[in-house]
């Protein structure tokens, strides 16, 4: 078990914090101009990623393995999410035969 | 029991009566809802009765304070004095004879229930006026009355043919009334401005025990508003021309609202308000006039109507100018004792029209009408005796108590006594003309009319018979020592009533009286037989409306006095309220609340752009949503 | 070669794999670039010595989400669908929500800089696995029960609401 030296001693936490905002972003703005439902779900999966960077990042910078756990758990309910989100996305494509987010708009009001 | 149970008692029941009828009526059969009514009225009567017997000082029953601040206070409280229970007496006496007949004469009417439970909410409205101890509870039971005559007048507003007539009448009646009231308002509010409190003891005992300083002027003002509120209930000029209208209503109405009781209830309140009035001879003469003008203008107007109970409404008014002049000179317990034998004789010839209505099917007009007193013999009787007595014949009740007045009136002002008499006169006239178009000649009417003249039924012609007798003997309350009598009555009022023993008293020798006495009689007979000789020796009859010439058209015509005021002020207020109608209403109002939905149905269009059902328009405004926050928490911290 | 440059490097392959899972035409090749992501957050991972995370990450969002969702993509045929571009004004309007997320939120940290005297330890041990097995089994045992009571509805909801319906003979 190779131990590492912390590698907050060289670099600051504003670099992972920076870093996971933009893969956040990244996320939003694929939610918002992707058509494709399965790349919005997708794109939900990389803002979830993103989340789970920072959270090891500031586990590691504070030497909390809380941090670390909660990420498990995120996994946990993504892996679930995706489960359902994509069974949805299944039953929808029976009914209309397309995945494209567009054409849902029965809610209009 | 004591009288401080009996009066609430005695108020009370008519309410529950007419509550009863009310409520219930319609499922009870006719006969029990009339009784019901009827019997609550003949026990007030009996307890009111046996309270009088027992009243020595006057008393005061509170029931409860309705207004307790530090300027004013307002009680719900009863006094009972001579003139209140007096008043009280003839209230429901009278009144239950006109229920009694009120259950024959309705018995075909539809609304039966509610025609006595407005009756009775009548008679709890004007027990409440007379029996009252302060202004505020007379005032109550003044609007309470305006309403029970408004909702009686009109009655029969959804017959046929005349259902609107009758809603106009009523409305009429209401908002003349209402001008009165106004009056009365203002009087009452001055009054409290100026003595602090509207108790009539403690008024009394504040200005002539007291000697409380005060304006002349203030004085006038409020006994003139006074006045106007009386002129508005009691049908003086200019607020009378109602009156006549009102008889669009049932006769029992008109028997006992229109002559008997509420328009007496302006001649109650100046009496109460005697020693106001005292003090502001200004506004005395001013009644003087007033009531004199109206007496001979309505006997006038009488002369030539044609439909019975116009000329009975006319009468009355006349009667009331009477008794108007009466309190103009001071001569307060005489305008009672007037107003006691007029309830009598007023009632009586009401009733008696009443019947004889009934027997013609309906018809009003006297000129269909003639040699009735073969058909309907108890009637006729009745109403002669009614007749004589209005007419002064003597020694019958109107005798002896037109008689005080026409001595006041002599030693207040020869001028004014001559005038009077020569209302008098007329009054004699056109009394007799009624009489004997109605009862004598030959029958004008159709033959069908003629198949269905009948005498009515006993419970219709007993509380004529009782009237009658009342009519006969009411004189003998008040017999002038000429006579052998002592002035009873007026020893009575004078006795607890505040303020009336320190009127000065007439002093009348016994040789002018009896001169007096003559004259009357004198005028009297030449009435009677001045109207027998043109109306049942020559046999003339009315004649047709297209065929009135000259002063008779003037008084067939009642001196045009509704056309003046329709168009001096129907007409105008009428145009002015379509105009601001047109104006205020549909233009700005409407144009403000329209606008005002579309102003509201604008927006919510435009927000209802914001739910396009895409998620991913919603994720960008959510996103929008998190920048703003987190904005608003930067910029905070 | 030190540490910095190599998070650098690393954190430029990350943005652009990330980039090109949205900016790609593709379904599958979107899905492809979005396993290359997630192998170089892998990597942060390792970078930081949380070991145990670093390979649960690959094995289950890279090994079983993604082929899931391969799996179904290839089941929907979709791999040739051509989606519609989404029009100029909706990019442009994400491009602005985007940026000014990013600089709100970057704003936000640099304002609320946590000092860095509240540290308590810096062995770097916590990423081992007995560290994360002791704290998940003693402090977090009762979210991790009810996690797989989560997976049980997950897998319930999955089934129930992907079944075909049965067709009624008339």
């Amino acid at each position: 078990m190779m131990v590492l030296a912390s590698i907050f001693d060289t670099i600051s936490i504003q670099h992972y914090l920076v870093l996971s905002t933009i893969l956040f972003v990244i996320g939003v703005f694929g939610v918002l101009t992707r058509k494709n439902a399965i790349i919005l779900l997708m794109c939900i999966e990389l803002m979830l990623s993103s989340v789970n960077l920072l959270l090891v990042a500031f586990s590691t910078y504070f030497g909390d393995v809380s941090g670390q756990l909660f990420v498990f758990f995120i996994m946990v309910v993504a892996a679930a999410e995706a489960t359902v989100g994509l069974s949805i996305l299944v039953l929808l494509y029976r009914n209309t035969r397309s995945v494209d987010v567009g054409l849902f708009n029965k809610l209009k009001g | 029991m004591s009288i401080e149970q009996l009066i609430p008692l005695i108020i009370a029941i008519p309410l529950i009566g007419g509550f009863i009828n009310g409520v219930f009526g319609k499922k009870l059969p006719k006969v029990i809802v009339g009784s019901i009514a009827t019997f609550a009225v003949f026990t007030s009567f009996f307890l009111a009765l046996s309270v009088f017997f027992k009243l020595e000082e006057s008393v005061t029953v509170d029931l409860f304070t309705i207004l307790n601040l530090e300027n004013i206070q307002l009680n719900a409280r009863f006094l009972v004095d001579n003139l209140s229970i007096w008043m009280t007496m003839i209230i429901t006496g009278v009144g239950a004879l006109i229920h009694l007949f009120s259950m024959g004469y309705m018995s075909h009417d539809k609304g039966y229930y509610k025609f006595f439970t407005y009756l009775n909410l009548f008679i709890f409205a004007m027990l409440i006026l007379v029996l009252g101890s302060n202004y505020f509870m007379l005032f109550f039971g003044w609007e309470g009355v305006g309403i029970c005559s408004y909702l009686l007048i009109g009655f029969h507003y959804s017959d046929v043919e005349k259902g609107l007539l009758n809603g106009l009448a009523a409305r009429k009646a209401f908002i003349m009334n209402r001008i009165g009231d106004l009056g009365l308002l203002i009087g009452l509010f001055m009054l409290l401005a100026n003595f602090g409190t509207l108790e009539y003891t403690e008024l009394a005992d504040k200005i002539l025990t007291q000697g409380i300083s005060y304006s002349e002027g203030a004085l006038f003002i409020i006994t003139l508003c006074l006045f106007i509120g009386a002129t508005g209930k009691s049908a003086q000029i200019p607020l009378f021309t109602w009156l006549p209208d009102a008889m669009a209503g049932p006769t029992p109405v008109s028997a006992l609202i229109h002559a008997a009781t509420m328009v007496t209830a302006g001649i109650f309140l100046v009496v109460r308000s005697n020693f106001l009035f005292e003090l502001a001879p200004s506004t005395q003469d001013i009644m003087l006039y007033v009531g004199l003008l109206t007496s001979l203008v309505t006997a006038f107007i009488a002369m030539r109507q044609n439909d019975i109970k116009k000329v009975l409404a006319y009468s009355t008014v006349s009667q009331l100018g009477f008794i108007f002049v009466a309190l103009g000179m001071g001569a307060y317990t005489a305008a009672i004792f007037h107003v006691t034998t007029h309830a009598f004789f007023k009632a009586l010839l009401f009733l008696g029209s009443g019947s004889v209505i009934h027997a013609m099917s309906d018809e009003q007009d006297i000129r269909k009408m003639g040699g009735l007193k073969k058909y309907i013999p108890i009637t006729n009787i009745t109403f002669l005796i009614g007749t004589l007595a209005i007419s002064g014949f003597p020694l019958l009740s109107g005798f002896f108590s037109k008689d005080e007045i026409l001595a006041h009136a002599m030693h207040h002002n020869t001028i004014i006594y001559i005038l009077l008499a020569f209302s008098a006169l007329l009054t004699a006239i056109y009394m007799f003309r009624l009489y004997f178009v109605v009862f004598h000649g030959s029958f004008r009417g159709s033959d069908e009319a003629k198949s269905h003249l009948h005498e009515s039924p006993l419970n219709m012609t007993l509380p004529l018979i009782v009237l009658a007798v009342l009519s006969v003997i009411g004189g003998l309350l008040n017999i002038p020592s000429l006579l052998g009598g002592h002035h009873w009555f007026t020893h009575l009022l004078n006795e607890n009533v505040a303020g009336l023993s320190r009127v000065a008293e007439l002093h009348i020798t016994d040789g002018e009286t009896l001169m007096l006495m003559i004259s009357a009689s004198v005028l009297t007979l030449i009435a009677l037989f001045f109207s027998y000789n043109v109306y049942v020796k020559k046999n003339n009859v009315p004649v047709n409306d297209h065929e009135i010439k000259g002063w008779t058209k003037l008084s067939a015509n009642k001196l045009y006095f509704d056309e003046v005021y329709n168009s001096l002020f129907v007409k105008p207020i009428e145009w002015k309220s379509t105009k601001l109608y047109s104006l205020v209403e549909v233009v700005i109002l409407n144009g403000i609340i329209s606008s005002l939905t579309k102003l509201l149905s604008g927006l919510s269009e435009l927000v209802k752009k914001w739910q396009s059902g895409k998620t991913d328009s919603y994720i960008l405004w959510m996103v929008f949503g998190i920048v703003g926050l987190v904005i608003y928490y930067l910029v905070k911290i | 070669m030190n540490i910095e440059t190599v998070f650098w490097i690393l954190g430029a392959l990350t943005i652009g794999s990330a980039l090109m899972v949205i900016l790609s035409t593709h379904p599958v090749r979107s899905i492809l670039y979005l396993i290359l992501t997630f192998f170089m957050i892998s990597a942060n991972y390792i970078l930081m010595n949380a070991q145990f995370i670093a390979i649960v990450n690959i094995i289950v969002y890279a090994g079983a989400i993604m082929v899931l969702f391969l799996f179904v993509l290839m089941m929907l045929n979709l791999s040739q669908s051509n989606e519609p571009k989404s029009p100029v004004k909706m990019v442009a309007a994400a491009v602005i929500a985007g940026g000014s997320l990013l600089v709100v939120l970057v704003a936000a940290m640099r304002d609320s800089f946590v000092s860095a005297s509240n540290i308590v330890s810096t062995t770097n041990q916590q990423g081992l696995v007995e560290n994360l097995g002791k704290e998940l089994f003693t402090t977090y045992v009762l979210p991790f029960e009810i996690s797989s009571v989560l997976f049980i509805s997950a897998i319930v909801g999955a089934v129930v609401l992907a079944k075909r319906e049965k067709q009624i003979i008339d």
